[in-house]
């Protein structure tokens, strides 16, 4: 008797073998990284027993702390300011006829996406010194929410593109006023858009390396900065404890954002 | 139109034109139309699908601005009025329901706009949904309900602020037939009940008849007859009303003679003579419409019809549609009650005889 | 500027209420941002390429095309005269090699796990593709990080090889060109399958049948059939994996073995230790027009194949 995947046309031989070596490639480093960050020894290749002892030692880094404070308040704020941004150019760009410059308006909102990050680095950093801004917490903010823009943007504007029209117009209908409508409807509608391109936007900002180590100036220190400076100084299991710290806090991230846009998309 | 005549009307439409996109592209889909719509009417717009149906009822609720011509509401021109500032609430095609609301906070979206206090919306929401009979679905979301029961939601949402005219957006057109029919019997209720003057949009030509005071039966943009239901199914004013309304028999036929006032001897290309009414001079050629339902049927030859084969008979429950040929072969459709016991068979002969007063004269 | 994006009859509101000119208004602080942050800096950067280096890094306003010229050529010390030299030249080659072989291994990898996942019943789907988000939300720094541990000498990969006794001693893999191309793939790979995945799960599998019904075999089909009408995807997938890789610059600064591994290290080392901006400006346009020329070849065959498909 034929085995009935034999008969399923759809079928490739060695497609599946092809996908468990990716999601072991994916996931075998974060893993090991993990497992290693329990070692009791300093070394890194030979086990000696469980322990808390490296994300002790890095809970009570106080450079660390500082980075992590660093980090946290920029993403806070250049997510919140991109996310405003993108999704005021988002309604206009969706609500209502094509715009006259609709086109080159897009490829504009797009272009932190076109632009090799490592020349939006330098390039920052030529401006800010020109221009005469002191490189610190600020620069970094101000590049983070140009980048955040066009993250912030996609799923904001796919949201809207996907609202009809006929809601805000039921809303005009039953005596809402333009702000009631944006306030009652086109608002919490969008949330979920909203919701994912600002975390999308949070976790790039706090992500990022290349433009912050530019932008940064002497004072600031981000989390990516003082990781890349102890990996540069010599590999430690600290490293290893403030990854899977690391790691964790982006899986929280995304397992929230996958169950809101599931959220999002049953309603 | 009289602007005087319109300061009376709920609606007055006056030589109103629209036209989308510009230049090339540009499409007009409103060719100036005109009409009045009295107060408490249930006045429908009756049409093929792209006649300009919603455009203008789209122009009534505020939603686009006209091209060309005036729109009044009880004798104000409202051109200025954005859509929430007017009296006008809509039943949208596809509902628009707001899928993150309950029900009840649905129905309650345009009262709390208009600021009424917490116990009225409350009053008047439990009335609305006894109304429309959803009492118990006061806390689901438009995604929990049935196709029906979302367009008893609508009804209810766009009653609730008790608006001067109600504009209803091809209402029924999703639901299925059974529903559809009962529900043609609820809208026309409410709106006897109500008072409220109700502007119908729909392109099936039996909901129209069966529930309008009048119709404004419209074809690319135009009006192409105004009346009751009676006057556009047994007075079509023109060859595409006689068409679109009803099942009907379009003949070419030469003017004979007088035969009364408004009266005229006819014979049709394929030798029927019959009287029309209408007017014309001997040997003119002119269109005529006899309804299907209007022309009797005897099994066999003899009397004083004229004789015929019977092509095809289709069964259609209530009526069989007989289509038969003349002599010299061209077709003819019928519409016969189903009586029992009935002889008629494909393929034998039979005559027919038009009823005095069935043939109508047409213009293009 | 408000003006200027605002169309036909200022007073028509949308859906929304807005008339044209608000929408203007609401969309101008975003390019506005973006025009003055990054557009500008752009300009700065191709000013400073044709100026002349100063001492302690910065620019002197003179005009030169040394910048330019430091490319091919090399000054010689004694005698002054320009001498052709390729190490810069070789550092772009190697870049858009390193970068061109990170894209096939992603696409070689990346395509049969979107077709794999696309092709699962609809429930697991989900689940699979949530698989390959999750390492695009980690941060890209401590992937690259945690790659590089197990692959040093005395990293794990090396003890279970070792312990096995598969070999004899450790083999050199980190700070190499191919832990680079190793780093670029773990880093994009799920740049590649998402798109393909998108494409393939819009794919009508009737096609399929269709084409065993006249006498196809598998592959044929996946050549002829599946991989030409997804073929949007596996482009756009490739794009977002070559751009970025074309410019990398944690992947080989830490897992390389040197200063001048890719485009990306040569220009941050022209604005830290080397302070010659006017050649790191330089180089950022050459790069900036590479990704440039690559970005409209690709529009205007897709502008192609979208008016064939009109057509038929
Ligand atoms: N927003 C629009 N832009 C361009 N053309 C439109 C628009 N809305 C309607 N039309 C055109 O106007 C004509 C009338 O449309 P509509 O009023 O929707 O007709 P109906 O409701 O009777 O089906 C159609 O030809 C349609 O294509
Ligand atoms: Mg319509």
């Amino acid at each position: 008797m034929a085995s009935p995947q034999r008969h399923d046309l759809k079928r490739y031989p060695g497609f599946g073998a092809v996908t468990w070596a990716c999601i072991v490639l994916l996931y075998a480093p974060m893993l090991v990284i993990m497992i290693y960050s329990f070692n009791e020894l300093r070394s890194i290749t030979t086990w000696g027993g469980f322990s808390f002892a490296w994300y002790l030692k890095a809970l009570n880094n106080p450079q660390l702390h500082s980075a992590t404070f660093n980090s946290v308040v920029v993403a806070l704020v250049a997510a919140t300011l991109g996310t405003i941004l993108a999704l005021c150019a988002a309604l206009a760009m969706t609500r209502g006829r094509q715009l006259k410059h609709q086109s080159a308006s897009f490829a504009l909102l797009n272009l932190p996406l076109m632009v090799p990050e490592i020349v939006t680095a330098i390039g920052s950093l030529v401006f800010f010194l020109a221009i005469g801004i002191q490189l610190g917490l600020s620069t970094i903010i101000i590049a983070h929410t140009v980048f955040c823009i066009p993250f912030a943007y996609l799923p904001i504007a796919a949201r809207l593109q996907g609202l009809e029209g006929y809601f805000e117009e039921a809303a005009r209908d039953l005596y809402a006023t333009r702000w009631e409508t944006f306030r009652y409807v086109t608002l919490p509608l969008t949330m979920p858009g909203i919701i994912s391109g600002y975390m999308l936007a949070f976790i790039v900002s706090l992500d990022d390396f290349i433009i912050t180590n530019m932008v940064a100036g002497p004072g600031a220190t981000t989390l990516p900065m003082a990781i890349y400076g102890m990996v540069r100084t010599g590999f430690t299991p600290e490293i290893n404890a403030i990854s899977t710290m690391m790691l964790l806090v982006s899986a929280l991230f995304v397992s929230a954002s996958y169950l809101i846009s599931r959220r999002g998309a049953s309603s | 139109m009289e602007t005087q005549a319109l300061r009376r009307d709920a609606v007055g439409i006056d030589q109103v034109v629209k036209v989308y996109g510009e230049g090339a592209s540009a499409v007009t889909a409103l060719k100036g139309v005109s009409l009045s719509i009295a107060d408490n009417e249930f006045f429908t717009l009756l049409g093929p699908s792209g006649c300009g149906k919603t455009t203008l009822l789209r122009i009534i609720a505020g939603f686009e601005q006209v091209s060309g011509g005036r729109v009044f509401l009880f004798g104000e021109e409202i051109e200025q009025l954005p859509p929430n500032r007017r009296p006008v609430n809509t039943v949208f095609q596809h509902y628009a329901l707001f899928p993150h609301m309950t029900v009840e906070e649905n129905i309650a979206f345009g009262l709390r706009r208009l600021k009424r206090s917490d116990t009225e919306v409350k009053k008047r929401v439990g009335e609305m949904m006894e109304i429309v009979r959803l009492s118990g679905f006061a806390g689901r979301r438009p995604g929990q309900l049935s196709g029906g029961q979302q367009q008893r939601v609508a009804l209810a949402r766009a009653l609730a602020p008790q608006p001067k005219i109600l504009l209803l957006d091809e209402p029924l057109s999703a639901l299925d037939l059974k529903l559809r029919q009962q529900m043609r019997l609820e809208l026309k209720q409410i709106q006897e009940n109500t008072g409220i003057t109700f502007i119908f949009v729909t392109h099936d030509q039996e909901e129209a008849l069966a529930m309008s005071d009048r119709i404004a039966v419209m074809s690319q943009g135009e009006v192409q007859q105004l009346g009751t239901a009676e006057d556009v199914y047994e007075r079509p004013s023109n060859r595409f009303v006689a068409d679109f309304i009803g099942d009907t028999n379009l003949i070419e036929a030469t003017v004979l003679g007088e035969d009364g006032p408004d009266r005229r001897r006819c014979r049709t290309a394929q030798g029927l003579e019959l009287t029309a009414s209408g007017s014309g001079d001997p040997g003119q050629m002119v269109h005529l419409s006899i309804r299907p339902e209007r022309i009797s049927l005897v099994a066999g030859i003899g009397g004083s019809g004229t004789p015929c084969t019977i092509d095809r008979i289709i069964y259609l429950g209530t009526n069989r549609q007989v289509l038969v040929r003349l002599a010299d072969g061209a077709p003819l459709t019928l519409l016969v009650p189903n009586t029992s016991g009935s002889t008629l068979e494909p393929g034998s002969a039979a005559t027919i005889s038009v009823a005095p007063g069935a043939a109508r004269q047409l213009r293009d | 500027m408000a003006a200027l994006i605002a169309t036909g009859n200022s007073q028509q509101e949308s859906a929304a209420g807005l008339t044209a000119r608000q929408r203007g208004l609401l969309l101008l602080p975003a390019l506005l941002a973006i025009a003055i942050f990054l557009v500008l800096p752009l300009g700065f950067i191709l000013v400073y390429s044709f100026l002349t280096k100063g001492t302690y890094g910065g620019v002197v306003w003179e005009f030169s095309l040394a910048a330019y010229e430091q490319f091919l050529f090399e000054r010689d010390l004694f005698t002054d005269e320009l001498v052709f030299h390729a190490s810069y030249l070789q550092i772009y080659g190697r870049s858009v090699l390193q970068a061109l072989v990170a894209t096939i291994a992603c696409l070689a990898i990346g395509f049969p796990t979107a077709y794999y996942i696309a092709t699962r019943p609809a429930a697991q789907r989900n689940m699979w593709v949530f698989l390959i988000t999750v390492p695009y939300w980690v941060n890209l720094l401590i992937r690259t990080v945690s790659m590089l541990f197990i692959i040093r000498d005395e990293g794990p990969l090396n003890s279970i090889l070792l312990g096995i006794g598969l070999i004899s001693e450790p083999i050199r893999l980190a700070y190499t060109d191919f832990a680079i191309g190793l780093g670029l793939v773990y880093s994009y790979l799920p740049f590649m399958v998402l798109p393909i995945y998108a494409a393939i799960e819009r794919f009508d599998f009737r096609l399929v049948e269709a084409g065993h019904d006249l006498y196809a075999d598998r592959w044929t089909i996946l050549r002829q059939i599946i991989v030409p009408l997804t073929r949007p995807g596996i482009v756009a997938g490739s794009l977002l994996v070559f751009i970025p890789s074309l410019g990398s610059f944690i992947a080989p600064d830490l897992l390389g073995g040197g200063k001048n591994l890719m485009i990306g290290n040569t220009i941050a080392l022209q604005f830290q230790s080397s302070r010659n901006w006017p050649f790191g400006s330089a180089a950022a346009v050459i790069l900036l027009t590479l990704v440039l020329i690559v970005l409209v070849l690709f529009a205007r065959r897709a502008q192609q194949a979208a008016a064939e498909q009109g057509r038929q």
